[in-house]
């Protein structure tokens, strides 16, 4: 059937079955490959989108809960300001080496910050312990995130 | 700006923004998908196969289809592609090969494959004993085990269980035949081992196989050798069916049938004269699943350092690799290490504790120095500063103070861990023989050729930068592109933690060379080829001499707290001081701390992966539990310049060391948290309670 959302800001329509897994689709059909697969069973993180305000595991997400809904995967995200603040910090603190979880890690941390109210170290955690990072072991990732908050509080 | 000074990672944009492809995000014209028919027994004969009928666009590749059915590593004695007979749970008997996914599975669950199952192996306790189980054995010694005068003994046995790399991106490869030449891209450490394992089953000449790395989502030495067995099916069946096929693995699929670290036994036994150590022996046993692979290396590696950070007069290292029907071992950052210093580091706690000395006061007594000779006999040749290295761990972790307070349910421990950087003995020089090339062009821009891999370790970053130090250019004026075998020469694999030492020191030559070139207005190529230092000794059939290059160092510390009901154990901190040489880049550097404390500490108290009956049991991120950020301690570390000779700038290897600490420390916190001994790892509550209420 023809299945309408939002995908980064368009209005898109695709033929689909009600099950597919947007995953795929932002993949395959849309080439979106920023959004990564890594575990396929909503464990890992990798595959993380906002769908309207929430994050998600795209890849547990079926077509029929997207209908009608606004996506937003990390290539819609780079294009805003506040993708640029993250992006620095973590380049600046060091929290990328494979990459392979990095897009998803971004999305957890815009989530956290799209919460609103006061953002405690729990918070971060919490935030991001659905991510899984093999490489990094976390710290430099931790520390760009409180590098993010404090540019962004500095701003408000 | 000082070497280690740190600098932005060149290569952070692309995988930060999603724009980096990996290989299951590039677009290949006609691309076709494969998955792969495997065993669902441990041991057998395949007495035949049958594939349902009236399906379309399914192309079948098995044995038939291989030129020469064996993947070539280090022997040729692992199948492309099943035959007669299977080994393990999942062995690949065949390739199903189509355009449509969904087709390809329906057909899938459709086949049905005949056995007469044999009897399997699947223990070290049934292997021992048994010369037929043998994968390889070793031993040597050091001075005179067999005539010690001694007025006690203390022996300990210690185990550890399987590890699973769980790189974030699962291996990947695409396949290409293309007017005659096969191509293989796709994730990977080693192009080169590639390429050779295609030039053994393949009947075409080395001008009509290549080997181009795509972005690699991390390896950890889990796409070490197992790509090639991948390489060879993919490459099979692109030849087959003249178009690009994709193998990209579920991640159950790849946690289940892929390589992991040897579940090992090890027994140490102490000879004692007056509370001193005055001999020790070592026996190691690995499981190495149905192939040899990479284990008799591992084990190797875990036998030439096993006398630890410690001089210890008369020794014997014995060793075996057991063949059994689990599933096939092979490279993990550590490569043995993990293992037997494990081990050695719980037996010298326990030593301490059983000649009531303090652990640290007690290692102090033993530490090696420059002119002291190895467990191989090997003469240490480079300044050695472990009891600095003990300062400052005492100083950076108030050691002290927390060892004696005993507050109860907390606990303090520490490790002291050698690690030898490159390839054993002579393997650089006989074995690997590794090129690096510079070519400077028009412009003035710098191209590294080398095919050492980006996997998210920082080559690219590191090695461009040791490049751009030596011609005092801008980094950005350095091009360092994936390697691809029709472009850059056999600068060895990237494994072993060489990249850096061994890889890197030839650039810096290379770039010594250029230097006196970069006015030349035209193209310039500087090539390097590797040379053995000359201090470097070496008997490979003994298993004599300088078994490394060099050696990094690591001190580190564990602090637990344990809950006295549920046995839950919290590492709150982590203290760790890494003698590496130079560092080249410390941003680099703490990456791989903060990574391989993160894969020790998972090793030490988490992941738990077991076999039953040939299968493992623990395939996804739900039942294999590998640290979040939630679980992370407080990570301190600090580093001890000692630039080594024959490194680039003085550095030396830094990628597996920091791994393989962390468990031993860990196992020591515990230790000390309870009073009673902990020898095996991963160290979880259920092994506490067993323990304690035995
Ligand atoms: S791929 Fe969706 S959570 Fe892992
Ligand atoms: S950077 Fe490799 S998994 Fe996070």
């Amino acid at each position: 059937m023809m299945i309408e959302f939002e995908l980064n800001g368009e209005k898109v329509k695709i033929e689909s079955t009600l099950s597919m897994r947007l995953l795929d689709v932002i993949r395959n059909d849309f080439n979106l490959t920023g959004t990564k697969e890594g575990c396929s069973e909503g464990e890992c993180g990798a595959c993380i989108v906002f769908l309207d305000d929430q994050i998600v595991n795209s890849c547990m997400v079926p077509m029929s809960n997207v209908i009608g809904r606004r996506i937003e995967t990390i290539e819609g995200f780079s294009k805003t300001e506040r993708y640029q603040i993250i992006e620095r910090a973590f380049i600046e603190e060091g929290a990328v080496q494979c990459g392979f979880c990095t897009p998803g890690m971004i999305m957890a941390t815009e989530s956290i910050l799209r919460k609103g109210g006061p953002i405690t170290d729990e918070l971060i955690k919490e935030g991001l312990s659905g991510n899984i990072c093999r490489c990094t072991g976390y710290q430099t990732i931790y520390n760009a995130v409180q590098a993010v908050l404090k540019e962004v509080q500095a701003h408000v | 700006m000082n070497i280690s000074d740190r600098i932005n990672r060149i290569d952070s944009k692309e995988k930060i923004n999603g724009q980096g492809k990996y290989i299951e995000d590039i677009q290949f014209e006609n691309l076709h998908f494969a998955r792969t028919l495997r065993s669902t027994i441990p041991k057998g004969k395949i007495v035949g196969v049958k594939y349902p009928e009236g399906y379309e666009g399914i192309c079948i590749v098995d044995a038939r289809d291989v030129y020469r059915n064996q993947v070539h590593m280090i022997d040729n004695e692992m199948p492309v592609f099943a035959d007669e007979k299977v080994s393990y749970i999942g062995e690949p008997i065949a390739l199903i090969v189509g355009k449509d996914k969904n087709n390809i599975i329906r057909f899938m669950n459709q086949i049905e494959v005949y056995y007469e199952e044999e009897h399997g192996i699947f223990s070290i306790d049934e292997c021992r004993g048994k010369t037929e189980q043998i994968i390889s054995s070793h031993r040597f010694d050091k001075g005179n085990i067999d005539s010690l005068d001694y007025d006690d003994v203390f022996e300990r046995e210690y185990t550890t269980g399987y590890q699973e790399q769980l790189y974030m991106e699962k291996q990947g490869l695409v396949g290409d035949f293309c007017e005659g030449i096969v191509t293989i891209y796709g994730s990977m450490q080693c192009p080169y081992y590639i390429k050779n394992a295609l030039l053994h089953c393949m009947d075409l000449p080395s001008d009509q196989i290549r080997v181009v790395q795509a972005l690699t989502g991390g390896a950890f030495g889990g796409k070490e050798e197992y790509p090639s067995l991948m390489a060879c099916q993919v490459a099979a069946a692109a030849q087959k069916i003249g178009a690009p096929v994709r193998l990209v693995f579920d991640r159950r699929e790849d946690m289940t049938y892929t390589t992991k670290r040897h579940p090992s036994r090890s027994i140490i036994k102490s000879y004692l004269k007056k509370g001193r150590i005055v001999g020790m022996e070592y026996f190691i046993e690995l499981d190495g699943g149905p192939y040899a692979g990479l284990t008799d290396v591992v084990l190797q590696r875990a036998l030439l350092t096993m006398t630890g950070c410690y001089s210890i007069e008369n020794f014997r290292a014995e060793g075996i690799s057991y063949r059994t029907n689990n599933i096939f071992t092979g490279a993990f950052r550590g490569f043995g290490g993990p293992q037997s210093m494990f081990a050695l580091e719980q037996h010298i706690n326990q030593l301490a504790k059983h000649l009531k000395i303090d652990p640290m006061a007690f290692r102090r007594e033993y530490f090696v120095k420059q002119g002291d000779y190895s467990a191989t006999s090997g003469q240490f040749h480079e300044e050695i500063f472990l009891d600095q290295m003990a300062d400052q761990l005492q100083l950076l972790s108030g050691y002290q103070d927390k060892i004696n307070r005993k507050l109860p349910n907390h606990g303090i421990g520490i490790s002291f861990i050698p690690h030898g950087g490159g390839f054993t003995g002579d393997g650089e020089a006989n074995h690997i023989k590794g090129v690096v090339k510079l070519v400077k062009d028009k412009e003035g821009y710098v191209s590294i050729l080398v095919s050492s891999v980006e996997m998210g370790q920082g080559a690219k970053t590191v090695l461009s930068k040791i490049v751009a130090s030596v011609l005092a250019i801008d980094i950005h004026r350095i091009i360092y592109h994936n390697p691809d075998t029709f472009i850059v020469p056999d600068s060895g694999p990237t494994v072993a933690s060489r990249t850096t030492m061994v890889v890197g020191n030839l650039l810096y030559r290379a770039a010594q060379k250029l230097k006196k070139q970069m006015d030349c207005l035209d193209e310039v190529v500087v090539e390097e080829h590797y040379i053995h230092p000359d201090y470097m000794v070496w008997d490979q059939d003994k298993l004599k001499g300088n078994a490394y290059l060099s050696y990094s160092w690591s001190a580190v510390a564990a602090e637990v707290i344990i809950d006295p009901l549920t046995y839950e154990i919290t590492c709150t901190d982590i203290y760790g001081v890494y003698d590496v040489g130079t560092p080249i880049d410390k941003s680099a550097l703490l990456g791989q701390i903060h990574g391989g404390i993160a894969q020790g500490l998972g090793y030490g108290m988490m992941e738990v992966m077991t076999s039953n009956q040939g299968l493992i049991q623990h395939n996804s991120f739900s039942s294999y539990t590998v640290p979040t950020m939630s679980d992370m301690p407080i990570i301190h570390s600090e580093c001890l310049m000692n630039p080594y000779q024959d490194g680039p700038f003085g550095a030396k290897a830094a990628g597996e060391l920091t791994l393989v600490g962390v468990a031993p420390a860990i196992a020591a916190a515990v230790e000390d948290a309870l009073g009673f001994e902990m020898n095996h790892l991963p160290i979880t509550p259920e092994l506490i309670a067993e323990v304690v209420l035995k």
